[in-house]
């Protein structure tokens, strides 16, 4: 378990990075957090000619919170936005998604944008990118462009990162007013990915009557699956919801595949089941949004 | 005796050195060494039909490249048979590199040499090896079939097939006996593949001293002695010319008792060929597909019983999968067939098992080493009965309990060690006592109720076992006490944590009266001990512990000889405290055991102060007889074995309470209860941890690890993202009551402890989750989708 040789850049900015990029094109490959990068090396599964290590570019290590959203910087850890206050405040589902990110060695390392663009469809942050509506942006040598969440995802461990294209960094946006969200997921072990997971993010309106609600499903398709509930909710407040038909309104939707840990019929069932814990969840927290207001 | 540290919970005195970063395991060693890497195979069952090396000679730092062609003389025959049995027909062992025919996916092919590991693995993904692909045999009930063969000349896959027969006591065969039966039972069982796994992989280091002609070997081993014997036999050395040692080992659990394994052979022979230094550190891909799984077994049950759920009549029939090779011979059947009875006089026994070739990687024992799947048969059936009747699943357990003054308890089979299987002592009744007070059991329908009540679902479960431990042939110790008063210890098993540094230091300090700080001990190195078997088995305690003790013995005597010379007393008036030998009651007229060991070896040259005490003009010595009598020895020093007549039998029964999520299936472990009695207690802290250990271990067998092949032989699920260990956040606290029933068979009165907390788990969650769900539980592990699979099917 020992990788195969490589061409190891460590540039110290942004420009030289995309420099590092645009000569090696396809061959290059970026290393953030290095928590999936690495093993993929050691097993000989990936064997890029080029490693752009990003480590050393402090320009990348940002997180900033406003009004309007969070934008996490390419080299932002789990772990540091999982513990800023400041970023729970403006979304608190990164704090609720992060929670069940691994364990915290792997999250002191790993960073959000490497695991959205890494696009493993077990992974929670690109569920919670996709539920919410989120970008990505990607610098290459001489521009910059910004993908929605929607676009970014084009399929298991796929993105739409081009060669010579670095992401530089995540949007998160805020959630409209009396907004909850909530994380929900079952894994084997604790920490390990999901055997299915679920983001929820519920709006109410002033009468607390469900407005809209949102469930992004994780480990159930080629990447995050959105499912607008809305419709389902019957514009009802979440104590008189007919939730049988919102979680058959999620379970209609995935096309889960079995494997060594799950049948598909259990990930559907499972779904189905957590779609309404983590709706019920998230209508709970945007309850307490509105009574704040 | 009067330091007394046997039975006291000391604190492992390993632990500062090994939880610091101070240990010194194999990969430790030999930072310049030359590495080597395998290509192994990836396919299940193929013919090798031409090895193409040639682009990996490019390879810049490539030292070597080897296969079966390159080896001389015995390195090219198979590699050998360990435990030969009359049942095991078919036995077969693989090539070091294979010969012609690969038989499951890891098997290695070529073996490379360069200057690093990196350089080696470069090389090996350049060599290109040519297969024919032949039928790969996967799973034990279509092996049986003989369709395809795994070894040409073995037929229907069958490599050993052994029944024993136990009547009952009037003469009658099981049949009869479940025939005759008021109520009858039959139903299959299934145990899944799982591995020990332990943190530390394989590895071999090993160092050619071309001036010596000597080679020492260090490997991660759990017996140095015999892999030094097979390292000499292999290479054609002198055995003096070979040392083998086990450094610090990072767990073995089993799989680093076979031996040589084919990198502990070709270690060797590389570094000497190329005479330089050569090591081999197992990566976590290759000990997953390249060293030894165990568990699976398919089991046909028939049970015959009486209203008060008596067992009049037991037949088990058992299906043992032991993969591609058998270099460890049956044992792992034949314990399952034998410990499968557990603290239970039964009727009349019929076993008979097959042990059958597949295209995967080879079955050996696994801490509990095939006791887990007979405790789950056993303790199923048990479950099954109380079900059937409407009993108390603790009511028909105690039913068929051996009673404590049934004492040496005859099961009339024959055990592992080819000796009778006669129980030496136990008291399953108390036992059973103690667990159902710490878990509550006879509350525990209130406490259903009341979640039940809540929507919950809880479930409470039994398992009881019995466990031989301790088996021989035999272990040695030497001890020594220095002219500075240093105690040495050793003996040639070897230590993968277990704590022995700290039990033996023990037994040695209590032994002879010296300060624990006085005592050091060395395991697992030829040098300072050639003579052992290993460990394995539940035995280093038993008996290293009870020969350490023996050797510790004699030098006491001695030293109580000499000072009593010296004191001018009479050594039945001397007693040894603190390192002082004195007489009792009297303390002043005493000797350090420092100077005794100096006047215990006649010396013509003093090299210090204190030796001149021993010098022939001190007058220390009569000059009536020569300076060393007939029958003596210079020095303070003692050497003796302990060979048990037949194994000790520790006991143990547990209790679990689970609670399953109506919804998600996920299944909690709320307590987990364990009574132990493994005899005296040299110290109640290591084995409880042993104890937790196997707990841990259990749980993984029974909700989460399975090893996954597909109908290729390919194994699925080969790392740790997916072959599930449970974590610290997995393991439920251990409850933990100790009962002490010594064994009259040994000096110490010890029974084995090291396997013990593994086994009944997946017997004790099964019997919780059925319990929880009404759902009959017939294989393990189960997992959320297996239960909601279940549910399902109960649903119809």
């Amino acid at each position: 378990m020992k990788p195969p040789p490589f061409e190891y850049h460590a540039p110290v900015s942004v420009s030289e990075a995309l420099e590092a990029l645009a000569a090696t094109g396809p061959h290059g490959k970026v290393l953030a957090g290095g928590q999936s990068l690495i093993p993929l090396l050691n097993m000989r599964l990936v064997a890029p000619s080029h490693l752009v290590d990003i480590n050393r570019i402090g320009e990348l290590d940002t997180l900033t919170a406003g009004a309007d959203g969070v934008r996490v910087g390419a080299l932002a850890r789990h772990a540091t936005v999982e513990r800023s206050t400041e970023a729970a405040a403006v979304q608190p589902l990164l704090r609720q998604a992060l929670r069940l990110v691994a364990h915290p060695v792997i999250r002191n390392r790993g960073t959000v944008v490497g695991s959205l663009v890494h696009a493993d469809p077990s992974a929670e942050m690109p569920a919670v990118l996709a539920l919410l509506g989120g970008s990505v942006r990607l610098a290459c040598l001489g521009g910059e462009r910004e993908v929605a969440a929607a676009d970014f995802f084009t399929g298991p461990m796929e993105s739409a990162v081009e060669p010579g294209e670095l992401a530089v960094s995540a949007f998160f946006p805020a959630p409209p007013p009396r907004s909850g969200t909530a994380f929900r997921e079952v894994s084997r072990r604790h920490g390990d990915y999901a055997v299915a997971g679920m983001a929820a993010l519920v709006t109410l309106d002033e009468d607390l009557r469900i407005a809209s609600a949102r469930v992004a499903c994780v480990s159930v398709g080629p990447g995050p699956v959105v499912v607008d509930v809305s419709d389902a909710c019957a514009r009802r407040p979440a104590a008189s919801v007919p939730w049988d038909a919102v979680a058959a309104a999620v379970r209609d939707r995935i096309d889960p595949e079995g494997d060594i840990h799950a049948t598909a019929g259990y990930r559907r069932h499972l779904t189905g089941v957590l779609a309404e814990r983590a709706l019920k969840d998230a209508a709970r927290n945007a309850g307490t949004e509105a009574a704040h207001e | 005796m009067t330091t007394k540290l046997f039975g006291e919970p000391v604190r492992r005195r390993e632990d500062a050195r090994l939880v610091t970063g101070q240990g010194r395991y194999l990969d430790d060693l030999g930072p310049g060494a030359l590495a080597a890497a395998f290509v192994r195979s990836p396919h299940a069952h193929a013919r090798i039909k031409d090895i193409d090396v040639s682009a990996a000679l490019d390879v810049e730092g490539l030292v070597a490249i080897y296969t079966w062609e390159d080896l001389p003389g015995a390195l090219a025959e198979p590699l050998p048979l360990l435990i030969p049995h009359p049942a095991l027909t078919h036995g077969r062992t693989a090539y070091p590199l294979a010969k012609d025919i690969v038989r499951h996916v890891g098997e290695p092919v070529v073996m490379v040499v360069a200057e690093d590991r990196y350089v080696a693995e470069d090389a090996c993904a350049l060599i290109e090896v040519e297969y024919e692909f032949l039928k790969p045999v996967v799973g034990v009930e279509e092996a049986v079939q003989g369709g395809n063969l795994v070894h040409e000349d073995v037929p229907g896959n069958v490599g050993a097939h052994m029944v024993q027969e136990v009547p009952s006591r009037d003469g009658r065969s099981a049949a009869e006996m479940i025939g005759a039966a008021p109520h009858t039972l039959e139903f299959r069982l299934d145990i899944e593949r799982s591995a020990c796994m332990p943190l530390e992989g394989k590895g071999v280091y090993a160092r050619w001293d071309a001036d010596d002609q000597s080679l020492r070997v260090y490997s991660s081993t759990q017996t140095s002695t015999s892999v030094r014997m097979a390292i000499a036999a292999k290479l054609g050395l002198p055995l003096p010319k070979v040392e083998v040692i086990a450094p610090d080992v990072g767990g073995g659990f089993g799989v680093k008792i076979v031996h040589p394994w084919p990198e502990e052979i070709l270690i060797p022979w590389a570094a000497r060929t190329l005479d330089r230094e050569v090591k081999w550190t197992e990566d976590r891909r290759e000990h997953f597909v390249s060293s030894a799984h165990e568990r699976a077994q398919v089991q046909h049950v028939r049970v015959g019983f009486d209203d008060d759920g008596r067992i009049l009549g037991l037949d088990v029939t058992i299906l043992h999968d032991h993969g591609a090779y058998t270099p460890y011979g049956i044992i792992v059947p034949i314990i399952t067939s034998t410990q499968l009875l557990g603290p239970y006089k039964i009727g009349a026994y019929r076993v008979e098992f097959s042990s059958i070739y597949t295209n995967t990687v080879q079955v050996t024992p696994y801490r509990g080493a095939g006791r887990p799947q007979g405790v789950f048969c056993m303790e199923r059936t048990m479950d099954r009965v109380a079900a059937y009747l409407g009993r108390d699943r603790t009511e028909v357990r105690a039913a068929n309990f051996i009673g404590p003054a049934e004492f040496p308890y005859d099961q009339r089979l024959i055990f592992q060690d080819g000796r009778p299987l006669i129980y030496d002592s136990g008291n399953y009744p108390e036992s059973l006592r103690m667990l159902k007070e710490l878990i509550g059991w006879d509350s525990f329908p209130e406490m259903k109720a009341r979640a039940a009540a809540e929507g919950r679902r809880i479930g409470i479960g039994v398992g009881c076992y019995v466990e031989g431990t301790g088996v021989g042939p035999y272990e040695g110790g030497h001890v020594q006490v220095t002219s500075d008063g240093r105690v040495h210890v050793s003996t040639g098993l070897t230590s993968q944590g277990q704590g022995h540094e700290t039990v033996f230091a023990q037994i040695a300090a209590t032994e002879l009266g010296v300060p624990i700080e006085k005592v050091s001990v060395v395991t697992g190195d030829t040098r300072r001990f050639g003579y052992a078997v290993g460990t394995f088995a539940s035995r280093a305690a038993v008996m290293s512990g009870n020969a350490i003790a023996l050797a510790c013995r004699k030098v006491r005597e001695k030293a109580l000889r000499i000072a009593a010379d010296a004191l001018e007393a009479d050594p039945r008036d001397l007693e040894i405290t603190d390192g002082i030998v004195h007489v009792a009651g009297t303390p002043s007229a005493s000797i350090p055991l420092a100077t005794v060991a100096v006047l215990s070896n006649p010396l013509r040259y003093a090299f210090d102060e204190e030796a001149k005490r021993a010098t022939q003009f001190s007058g220390a010595t009569s000059m009536d007889r020569p300076p060393v009598e007939e029958g003596e020895e210079p020095g303070l020093e003692g050497k003796d074995y302990y060979s048990p007549i037949r194994s000790t039998f520790a006991s143990g029964m547990h209790a679990a309470i689970v609670e399953t999520d109506p919804e998600t299936a996920e299944i909690t472990i709320l307590r987990y209860a364990v009574v132990h009695d493994c005899g005296k207690l040299i110290n109640p802290m290591i084995v409880e941890g042993q104890i937790h250990g196997g707990v841990a271990q259990g749980v993984g067998g029974a909700l989460y690890e399975k090893m996954v092949y597909d109908e290729h032989g390919q194994l699925l699920n080969a790392s740790f993202m997916d072959f599930l260990m449970p974590y610290a956040t997995e393991v439920p606290r251990i409850e933990t009551a100790h009962l002490e029933t010594p064994s009259p068979l040994n000096p110490l009165g010890i029974k084995g402890a090291g396997e013990a907390g593994v086994i009944p788990v997946s017997a004790v969650i099964a019997s919780a989750v059925e319990d929880a769900e009404g759902i009959t539980i017939d294989r393990m592990p189960i997992s959320p989708s297996d239960l909601h699979t279940l549910r399902l099917r109960l649903a119809g």
